[in-house]
Order: C-alpha cells, then structure tokens, then sequence
C-alpha cells in the first residue's frame, strides 16, 4: 500500500487514480500530484498509464500474432499457431455468421478488439497492489512521493480507453451507413423511421420527432459499447480493491472473484467484438 | 475519470493496430488456413479414391480367382475324359489283337491238321499197300491198283 496507513476511502481513490500528464493551469506541463490537479487539467492531459499499457499489451498481441502469421504453415500446426488459428477461425466463425457484406476490414478489426481488450482486461487479475507498488518504488527512486504516484494498471477501467475504441466503431458505422445508403440515404435512415406517412406535410412534420429517436438510438450505440466495458471492469476493479483492503482475509475471497472473473473479461470482450460486427452489419445493410 | 487526450491516443492506437492486424496478421494466417483446408480436402478425396480403387481391385482379383478355379476344373475334366477315352481305345486295340492272334493261331491249327492228315493219308495208303502185297505175295501193278486205293484213302 502507498503511503503510510492511508484510510480505506484514501486507499481506494489513490488505486482509481491514473498517472497524468498535462497541462495544469498553475503548474503548466507536468505530472498530476492528486486528483484534483488531474482534474484541472482538463482536456489537455494524457493518462501515462492507460496509454502505456494499453499499447504495450497491443503490441504483445500483434507481435505474438504477427510471429505466427510469418511462420504460418499449410502444414501441421504447432502450439503457439494452434492457438492463433483457433482465434482466428473464432472470429472469422462470428464476422462471417453476422456480418453478411463483403468487407477486409470487419474480421481483423473483430480479431483486434477481442485479443486486445482481453489482454487489457486480463490485467485485472493481477493483484491490485503489485504493479502499483513497483511503480511507486519506481518513482520514490526518481524522487517522487509514492503517496503521490498513481498508477491504474487496467486500461479498459479507464473511460478515456473504452470510449476511444467505441467512438473509432462509432466512425465506422456512420462510413459504412453513407458508403453503401448514401449520404441522402443515411440521413433519411436517421429522418424518415420510425414514423413515416404517405401525406408530405405531415411527413416533414414528423422528422424532427424522427431525428430526435434515431439520433438517439445512434449515438446510444457507442456510448453503450464504452459505458459496458468501462462499467464491468471499474466494477470487478473496484471489488478486488475492496477485497484486498481486507488484510490476510483477502486469500480466500479473491480467489472466487479472480475465477469468476475471468468469465467476465473474456465474455466483456466477446460482447464488445459481437456488437461492434453487428452495429456494423446493421449498418451496411441496406432495408 | 475525466475524459482527455488519452481518448484521442486510445483511437489512434486502436486504428493502428487495426490496420496492422488487417494489413500484416490477417491475411498470412486466413491464407494458411484456406490451403491446409484445401490440402486436407485433397487428401480425403485422394483417400476416398484410393479406397474405391481398392474395391475394384479386390473385385477383379475376386473374379479373376473364380475363373481360374473354372479354368482348372474345366482342365481336370477334359483330362479326365481324354484319359478314359485313352483307356477305351487301348482296351479296344488289345482285344482285337487278342482275336487277330487267336484266329491266327486256329488257322494254323488247322492247317497243321490238314497237313497232318495228308501225312497219314499218304502214309495209310503206302501201308496198304505194303499190307495188300504181303497179303497176295504177289507182285500187283501198282500203277492198276493206284487209282483205286487213293480212292480209298480219300474216303478216310
């Protein structure tokens, strides 16, 4: 634990802290000593530890991915290409069930999402003070107050990650919706449904109420592609801290949520991967 | 939980790996899988042939056998038929040697007969003779009497 015997609350809201770097108002480009400096902040600041984990763990993924994909034999398969071809055919299996169009981009895309955020929830299980201490060893080395170095090692329990990956489908959605409806078409997906009448007037009446509905259930897409993830792993985070503020007690108590766990992260990121192959199935669909 | 530039960064490094994934991890491994398919599709086909071919072959060698075994008995027979027949004929030869020798030997039987009692003829008559000159002890004419005991004798 940082610090010296910080009070539950203090020792929760420090492990729910990220490592920012920003350009505070008072201080101008620098490290965020608590969560209010984060705060003040504002837009103009980067979470040193989401961004640093979430793109090493990507690249851990890619690599491993990429390793077998130079090697690839038509041959019989070894370990390692075994198991990425199973997730490969896995996905492949989900993209070509849901996704009917023709499209290179949907499988990798589908594969990228879910090897990614299972690595990054995968995070989760490892004990929620190891990493964070090492790194506040890490900063008391570079002089820094350990009570004062954050570090959230989960990236998918950072609003800023989920969001950042459901707003880049949420982009995709609307390049699918205009390339294969149109621009006029899109726009009178999201104008002429659900209410449409054959009487011009009354139907030019009815678009706002149209637009209000459809503009919602779009923009309801991303949000709740981001808020999903986002609120599972916080949540399953927010319990392992609790049970690790238990003391010895922890032991048996983190072992049942760990297992239970690893459904939960594999299942977020099987949901996420689903979802996005549908949204944008449902996008290039033309009714 | 504030929402910052980290959102910005997450989207580029997820288009990034996107396009990584899609341009350099993809395409190799779905490619691999697609030929091993094809390579055990061919080799279960190949299999399926084989097996067929086997079938066929293992007819043929059934058929094959069978007229053989036809062959052979069919041999066996014609053997059979040709060794009785051979017997037949040689049986058939041997009798009819055996009547030629036995007509043969009958007939020079007889003619040993005959010559035998051409012999005894000859020798009755000179007896006669000799008896009937020393019966009249008396000189005959022979060449008057002749003629009348040849008569005789022929009658013997």
């Amino acid at each position: 634990m940082a610090g010296t015997n910080p009070s539950p609350s203090e020792y929760i809201q420090h492990h729910l802290q990220n490592l920012t770097y920003g350009n505070h108002p008072e201080h101008g480009w620098s490290l965020a000593h608590s969560a209010q400096e984060a705060a003040d902040m504002g837009f103009w600041a980067i979470h040193l530890d989401t961004m640093g984990w979430s793109i090493g763990l990507g690249l851990i993924f890619l690599c491993l991915f990429r390793k077998v994909a130079k090697s690839a034999t038509t041959g019989v398969p070894s370990g390692l290409q075994n198991f990425v071809e199973l997730m490969v055919e896995f996905v492949d299996q989900s993209v070509r069930e849901t996704f009917h169009g023709r499209s290179r981009l949907i499988a990798p895309l589908s594969l990228t999402i879910f090897c990614w955020i299972f690595l990054m929830n995968l995070m989760d299980l490892i004990p929620v003070d190891w990493l964070p201490g090492v790194a506040a060893k890490v900063g008391e080395m570079f002089g820094a107050d350990p009570a004062h170095v954050f570090f959230k090692v989960v990236p998918s329990t950072d609003i800023n990650a989920t969001l950042g990956m459901s707003l880049s489908v949420f982009a995709l959605i609307i390049f699918y919706s205009i390339r294969v409806k149109g621009l006029k078409g899109f726009l009178a997906e999201l104008t002429l449904h659900p209410f449409n009448t054959p009487n011009k007037l009354a139907q030019i009446a009815l678009i706002p109420v149209n637009f209000l509905l459809e503009f919602v259930t779009l923009i309801a897409k991303p949000i709740s592609l981001a808020l999903r993830l986002f609120g599972n792993m916080y949540a399953g985070e927010l319990i392992f801290i609790l049970i690790s503020l238990v003391g010895i007690w922890q032991l048996p108590l983190h072992f049942p949520w760990a297992v239970f766990h690893i459904l939960v992260i594999t299942l977020q990121a099987f949901i996420f991967m689903m979802l996005t192959i549908v949204y944008l199935s449902m996008a290039s669909e033309d009714h | 939980m504030n929402l910052n530039l980290t959102l910005i960064g997450q989207a580029i490094a997820f288009a990034v790996f996107v396009y990584f994934c899609m341009k350099y991890v993809w395409p190799p491994v779905t490619q691999a899988l697609a030929e091993r398919q094809k390579k055990i599709a061919d080799g279960l086909d190949a299999a399926s042939r084989a097996t067929r071919d086997l079938e066929l072959a293992q007819e043929k060698a059934t058929e094959t056998l069978r007229e053989s075994k036809d062959e052979a008995a069919r041999i066996i027979e014609q053997t059979h038929k040709r060794s009785n027949q051979m017997i037949e004929e040689a049986r058939e030869t041997a009798r009819a040697e055996g009547e030629r020798l036995v007509a043969q030997a009958r007939a020079e039987i007889s003619q040993e007969i005959n010559q035998a009692k051409d012999e005894l003829r000859g020798q009755v008559a000179a007896l006669a003779v000799v008896g009937a000159e020393r019966i009249l002890e008396s000189s005959i004419d022979e060449a008057k009497h002749r003629e009348l005991i040849d008569k005789l004798a022929a009658e013997l």
